[in-house]
C-alpha cells in the first residue's frame, strides 16, 4: 500500500488491524487507538479519499489502497489549513482524539468546501472528544473551511490584543 | 499583579505543533527493545470463589513467557490507598472476585495478540456467590459485597468526623427541624440519582515497565497525573529508594481523574519486568476500561429544604448513600467528602448532611472530574429549583436572597470551611443580563403558549479546589501512604540557561490543560523572557522536583504559584547581575524587551544571554555571589481556593420522543485572575460537555447481578459534536488572596455547575404537565416516560 506517498509492501498476518500495521509496522503512532468498536474515531485515517477508521480495518483491505495519516497532511513542513485552524483555534487539548479529529475534517472539506455548523458537527460525529466540547473544534474547522476558500477566517471568541 | 499582554492574554499553545503533526508521544507509542505485553483474565462474575485456574494450556502457547496469579503476587501486598478505609485491591483476584472485570491472572507474551490468546486458553473455576449492587440494599447489609464484612465502611454525618473543626460547629439539625415544624414554612424533599459514570478519557491508560537490575531500578511509563505519586507506591511496594524509580508521564491522553490512582497493572508491569528481566506494557482495551480504571459518582439520596413563603431558606438537609465499589483505591471515600465541602452552595444557610459510604460488587468509584462537588451541586440545586417552584418565585430571586454577600468573606459556612472570596449576586446578575434571562423567560412563555414544551434552567455553584491546604492532609489529601510528605504543596524550578532560553522544571503535570503555555506565560510575564525561549518540562521524576500532580483544579494556584515566586527570585538575582554589569543600583533595573535596562536610561541595556552568561562566571559576578540563575520554590497554600459561577439553559422537549435539544448554554464563570482566556474557555466547554454527557446520555448500568450492560461506547454513549450547542461564556474577576497570581482554578467548574442546569431546565419545560424530577441521564425513553406518566 501507498502511505502518505510512500509505497510499503510487506507480509502481515490475516488478523493484522490496519492501525496496527501504521502503528507497529510502519512506526506511524500519530494514528491512535482509543476503541475497540470503531466509535470514538481516534484511528481515523484516509483510505483512497474517504475517512476510514483504521482499528477496525484490516491491513491486507488496504493492500493497493492510497493511505493518508495525519502525518501526511502537512505540505513540505507547511502545516494543512485544518492543522492551522486546531492550533489557532484551541481545537485540541489533550490531543489524543485531534489526528483522527483532522483527518475527518480534512476528508470533509475535501467533500464540502463549505459547511454549516450543522454540517460540520455532523460529518465528525464519529470522532469522539472529551476534552473541548467540541465548541472550539467547529472553530478550527469553519478557519480552515475559510481559509482553503480563500477567505478571511472568521474572528476568534476570545479579543484579539492589538 | 501585571497587566502586560503576557498574563492575561492569549497566545497559542505551545503543546500544539507536535500533537496536530501526531507527533505527541503517548506511553502506547513509546517501544523498547525487547518489550513483551500484558493482557489480563478478569472475572465474569460480580462475586465469586475461585476454585482454581488451570493455565497449563497458555503457559505451553508459543511466545507465552509467563502466567501469574495472586500466589505469585501476594507479597506484594494490597494495592495501596491513599484513604485507607475498606478493604484494598489485591493486585490480582486472592481466592475471590468481588467485581465484574477483577484481574484474576496476568499473561505477558511476545506481542499484545499472543497474549490475548493465551488469555482465552486460561480456564478459571468459579463458585457465584450473590452480588450486592443496588445502594440501598448494600446499606441495608443483609448481603455482604465481602463475605462477613459489613457493606458500611462509614458516614460523614454530625459533629464529631473533623475534631477541631465540625465538633465547633453549631449542630443544625434542631435548627431545622424547629423551622420545618413552624406553619409559616415549606418543607420541599426530592430523592434523586446521582448516576455512576464511566469517566472515558479519550487515550486509554497505558503501562511500560523496565527493570534495570544492574542499576537495581525501574523505569516505568504511566498515563497517569500523579507521576510523584506513582513513583513513591512503587518504591515502598517494592522496598526501593523512590530515586531508584522513574515515572515518567509523556503525554496523557485526558485524565479526568481516572488517571489519578494508583493501579494493580502499574505494579504488575513493574513485577513482571523485573521477574522476566525484559520491558512489559500493557494497554488498557475500551472494553476492560470500566474494570481497569475507576469510575465516578454513585449515589443516590434526598435533598430537603425547608424556607418561608417569600424565598428564605432556613435550612437544607443532604442525605444520600455513596457508591465506593469494591474495593477502596486512592480517595474513594474522600470523595463525598469533598462534597461535603461544597454542601451548602452559595448559601449562608443552616446545612446537615449524612453521606453514608457503602461498598457493592461494582468496580471502585474514585475521583471524577469534579469528584463529589458536582453531585453536592447537583442535589442542592436540583431542591432550590423545586423550593422556588413551590413558593411561586423566580429561581433567581430565590437564590440571590440567600447568597453570602461580598462583604461577608472570608466567610465560614456550615461545614466548618472558610471561603476566601465571591461576589455571587454580581455574577448572577452579569448571566442574566448578558443571556437576557427575562426576554428568554418571554421566549419561553410563548412557546409554551403554542403547546411546546420549552424550558429554561439555571444553576449557581461553588467549588473548593487549589488542594490543597496541610490542614486537610489529616482528612487524606495527602501522598503520605505512598511515602512522600502530607501536604500537597506546589513546586516549580526556574532556569534561565547560559545562552539566556529558560527552562522550567514543574513538579505537575497536564493531562490537556495545556500547563507548557500558561506556565511559560507566567515565567515570561515576570522576566521578559520570550515565550519561544521558554521550555516547561513535566511528568518525569527523575527531572522534576517533588510534585502532587494535576486533580483537583490544583495546578495553576498551588504550583503556579510556586513557579511565579521561583521566577520573581530568578528576577532578584538577574536583577543584581544587571546592575553589576551596568554599573547601575538592583533596584533600578527594569525588565522589558528580552533583557534589562536602567531605569530612565533606555540606552543602558544588557541582554538576557549577557546577564546569563554572567551569572554561570565568577569574573563577571558581582563581588561574593554564587553562580548559577535558577531557583526552586515550595508553596504551600493556607487555603483552597473557591471559584463559582451560574449557569443557564434553554432546552426544548419533544413530546412525541421524549428528545431533548438544548437551544442555548450560558455560562458566567469566576475562577479568579485568569492567565490565559483561551485555555480557560477551553476547560469550560469541556467541563460543560461532561456535565450534559451526565445529565443527557451516560449511565454506567449494572444489573442485579452486577453485569456491566454498558461496556463500549455504543452502551455508554459520550456526547458527540451533534449531541451539543456552541457554548456563550463569559466571566466576572473576583481574585483570591490565598496565592499571589490571585487565581482560583478552573478545570473542574464546568462539570459542578452543567448537569443540574440541564436537568432544571427540562424539568421547567415539563412543568405545565406538573413533572417534578426526572432522574438522570434525561435520554429520549426516561424523559418520554416521565411525560407519559404525568399525563396518566
Amino acid at each position: 500500500m501507498t502511505v502518505n506517498g510512500t509505497t510499503y509492501d510487506r507480509d502481515v498476518e490475516p488478523r493484522t488491524l490496519l492501525v496496527h500495521f501504521l502503528r507497529e509496522e510502519l512506526g506511524l503512532t500519530g494514528t491512535h487507538v482509543g476503541c475497540d468498536t470503531s466509535y470514538c474515531g481516534a484511528c481515523t485515517v484516509i483510505v483512497d479519499g474517504r475517512s476510514v477508521k483504521s482499528c477496525t480495518y484490516l491491513a491486507v483491505a488496504a493492500d493497493g489502497a492510497d493511505v493518508r495519516t495525519v502525518e501526511g497532511v502537512a505540505t513540505d513542513g507547511e502545516l494543512h489549513p485544518v492543522q492551522e485552524g486546531f492550533w489557532e483555534r484551541h481545537g485540541l487539548q489533550c490531543g489524543f482524539c485531534t489526528p483522527g479529529m483532522i483527518m475527518s475534517s480534512v476528508a470533509l472539506l475535501e467533500q464540502n468546501p463549505d459547511p454549516g455548523e450543522g454540517e460540520i458537527r455532523h460529518a465528525i460525529e464519529g470522532n469522539l472528544c472529551r476534552c473541548t466540547g467540541y465548541h472550539n473544534i467547529v472553530r478550527a474547522v469553519e478557519y480552515a473551511a475559510a481559509k482553503m476558500r480563500g477567505e478571511e477566517p472568521p474572528a476568534p471568541d476570545w479579543e484579539v490584543p492589538s | 499583579m501585571s497587566t502586560t499582554s503576557v498574563l492575561g492574554g492569549v497566545v497559542r499553545r505551545k503543546e500544539d505543533p507536535a500533537l496536530i503533526r501526531g507527533e505527541g508521544l503517548y506511553v502506547d507509542d513509546i517501544k523498547l527493545p525487547g518489550e513483551l505485553a500484558a493482557a489480563f483474565v478478569r472475572s465474569p462474575f460480580a462475586h465469586a470463589r475461585i476454585m482454581s485456574i488451570d493455565a497449563s494450556a497458555a503457559t505451553a502457547m508459543d511466545g507465552v513467557h509467563a502466567v501469574y496469579t495472586a500466589d505469585d503476587v501476594r507479597h506484594l501486598g494490597p494495592v495501596l490507598a491513599q484513604v485507607a478505609v475498606g478493604t484494598l485491591r489485591p493486585p490480582l483476584a486472592d481466592g475471590a472476585v468481588h467485581h465484574i472485570g477483577e484481574a484474576v491472572a496476568m499473561v505477558v507474551a511476545d506481542d499484545r495478540y499472543i497474549a490475548q490468546d493465551a488469555v482465552d486458553a486460561i480456564f478459571v473455576e468459579y463458585e457465584p456467590l450473590p452480588a450486592v449492587v443496588d445502594l440501598k440494599a448494600a446499606a441495608a447489609d443483609e448481603v455482604q459485597a465481602h463475605e462477613g464484612v459489613s457493606n458500611v465502611l462509614l458516614a460523614w454525618s454530625g459533629q464529631d468526623w473533623w475534631p477541631g473543626v465540625t465538633d465547633e460547629l453549631p449542630d443544625a439539625k434542631p435548627v431545622i427541624e424547629e423551622a420545618k415544624a413552624r406553619d409559616d414554612t415549606v418543607t420541599v424533599s426530592l430523592e434523586m440519582v446521582n448516576q455512576r459514570l464511566i469517566p472515558t478519557a479519550i487515550e486509554p491508560r497505558a503501562v511500560l515497565a523496565n527493570w534495570h537490575a544492574g542499576y537495581g531500578s525501574f523505569e516505568l511509563w504511566s498515563s497517569t497525573q500523579i507521576p510523584h505519586a506513582l513513583a513513591g507506591a512503587i518504591a515502598k511496594i517494592f522496598g526501593l529508594p523512590s530515586n531508584k524509580v522513574r515515572v515518567v508521564a509523556p503525554e496523557v491522553g485526558g485524565g479526568f481523574g481516572l488517571k489519578l490512582n494508583i493501579y494493580p497493572d502499574e505494579i504488575l508491569c513493574c513485577f513482571a519486568s523485573q521477574r522476566l528481566g525484559k520491558p512489559v506494557r500493557w494497554t488498557e482495551t475500551r472494553r476492560e476500561a470500566p474494570a481497569s480504571s475507576i469510575q465516578g459518582r454513585g449515589w443516590v439520596g434526598t435533598a430537603t429544604i425547608v424556607g418561608t413563603r417569600d424565598g428564605e431558606i432556613l435550612g437544607y438537609e443532604l442525605d444520600a448513600i455513596c457508591d465506593m465499589g469494591a474495593y477502596s483505591q486512592n480517595f474513594t471515600v474522600a470523595i463525598p467528602l469533598l462534597g461535603l465541602f461544597v454542601a451548602p452552595g452559595q448559601y449562608n444557610i443552616p446545612t446537615a448532611y449524612t453521606l453514608t459510604c457503602v461498598v457493592t460488587n461494582t468496580p471502585t468509584t474514585d475521583a471524577y472530574r469534579g469528584a463529589g462537588r458536582p453531585e453536592a451541586a447537583y442535589y442542592l440545586e436540583r431542591v432550590v429549583d423545586r423550593y422556588a417552584r413551590e413558593i411561586g418565585m423566580d429561581p433567581a430571586e430565590v437564590r440571590k436572597k440567600n447568597f453570602w454577600q461580598p462583604d461577608q468573606f472570608p466567610a465560614t459556612t456550615a461545614v466548618g470551611l472558610t471561603m476566601d472570596s465571591g461576589n455571587y449576586a454580581a455574577n448572577l446578575d452579569a448571566l442574566l443580563e448578558k443571556a437576557d434571562y427575562e426576554g428568554m423567560k418571554a421566549r419561553r412563555d410563548a412557546a409554551r403558549a403554542d403547546g411546546r414544551l420549552v424550558g429554561i434552567g439555571l444553576s449557581t455553584y461553588v467549588e473548593v479546589c487549589g488542594f490543597g491546604p496541610s490542614a486537610l492532609a489529616g482528612l487524606g489529601f495527602s501522598w503520605s501512604e505512598y511515602g512522600q510528605p502530607a501536604a500537597f504543596n506546589g513546586s516549580g524550578v526556574v532556569r534561565v540557561n547560559p545562552d539566556g532560553s529558560c527552562t522550567v522544571i514543574i513538579g505537575t503535570g497536564p493531562s490537556g490543560q495545556g500547563h507548557e503555555t500558561t506556565w511559560a506565560q507566567i515565567v515570561s510575564d515576570q522576566l521578559g523572557i520570550e515565550l519561544d525561549q521558554i521550555e516547561v518540562l513535566h511528568g518525569d521524576t527523575a527531572e522534576s522536583p517533588f510534585g502532587v500532580g494535576t486533580f483537583g483544579s490544583r495546578s495553576l494556584a498551588v504550583d503556579g504559584t510556586a513557579t511565579f515566586e521561583a521566577s520573581a527570585r530568578v528576577k532578584d538575582k538577574a536583577a543584581a547581575i544587571a546592575a553589576h554589569l551596568l554599573e547601575a543600583a538592583p533596584e533600578d533595573i527594569r525588565f522589558a524587551d528580552g533583557g534589562a535596562h536602567v531605569a530612565g536610561s533606555p540606552d543602558k541595556t544588557v541582554s538576557w544571554p549577557e546577564i546569563a552568561t554572567s551569572a554561570y562566571q565568577p569574573h563577571t559576578l558581582p563581588e561574593g555571589m554564587e553562580g548559577g540563575l535558577e531557583s526552586t520554590a515550595v508553596f504551600s497554600p493556607g487555603n483552597a481556593t473557591w471559584p463559582f459561577g451560574s449557569h443557564l439553559a434553554l432546552v426544548e422537549v419533544d413530546p412525541d420522543t421524549g428528545n431533548v435539544e438544548i437551544l442555548e448554554y450560558w455560562a458566567m464563570d469566576d475562577c479568579g485572575n485568569v492567565v490565559n482566556p483561551m485555555i480557560v474557555d477551553g476547560q469550560i466547554h469541556g467541563g460543560i460537555a461532561q456535565g450534559i454527557g451526565q445529565a443527557m446520555f451516560e449511565a454506567a448500568i449494572y444489573d442485579d447481578d452486577g453485569n456491566l450492560l454498558s461496556s463500549s461506547l455504543m452502551d455508554y454513549p459520550i456526547p458527540t459534536a451533534a449531541d451539543l450547542p456552541s457554548f456563550r461564556l463569559d466571566r466576572t474577576t473576583t481574585p483570591t488572596d490565598v496565592n499571589p497570581l490571585g487565581v482560583k482554578g478552573i478545570g473542574e467548574a464546568g462539570t459542578i455547575g452543567s448537569a443540574q442546569t440541564i436537568v432544571n431546565a427540562v424539568v421547567d419545560a415539563l412543568e405545565p404537565l406538573g413533572v417534578e424530577h426526572v432522574d438522570m441521564p434525561l435520554r429520549p425513553r426516561n424523559v418520554w416516560q416521565a411525560i407519559n406518566g404525568a399525563r396518566g
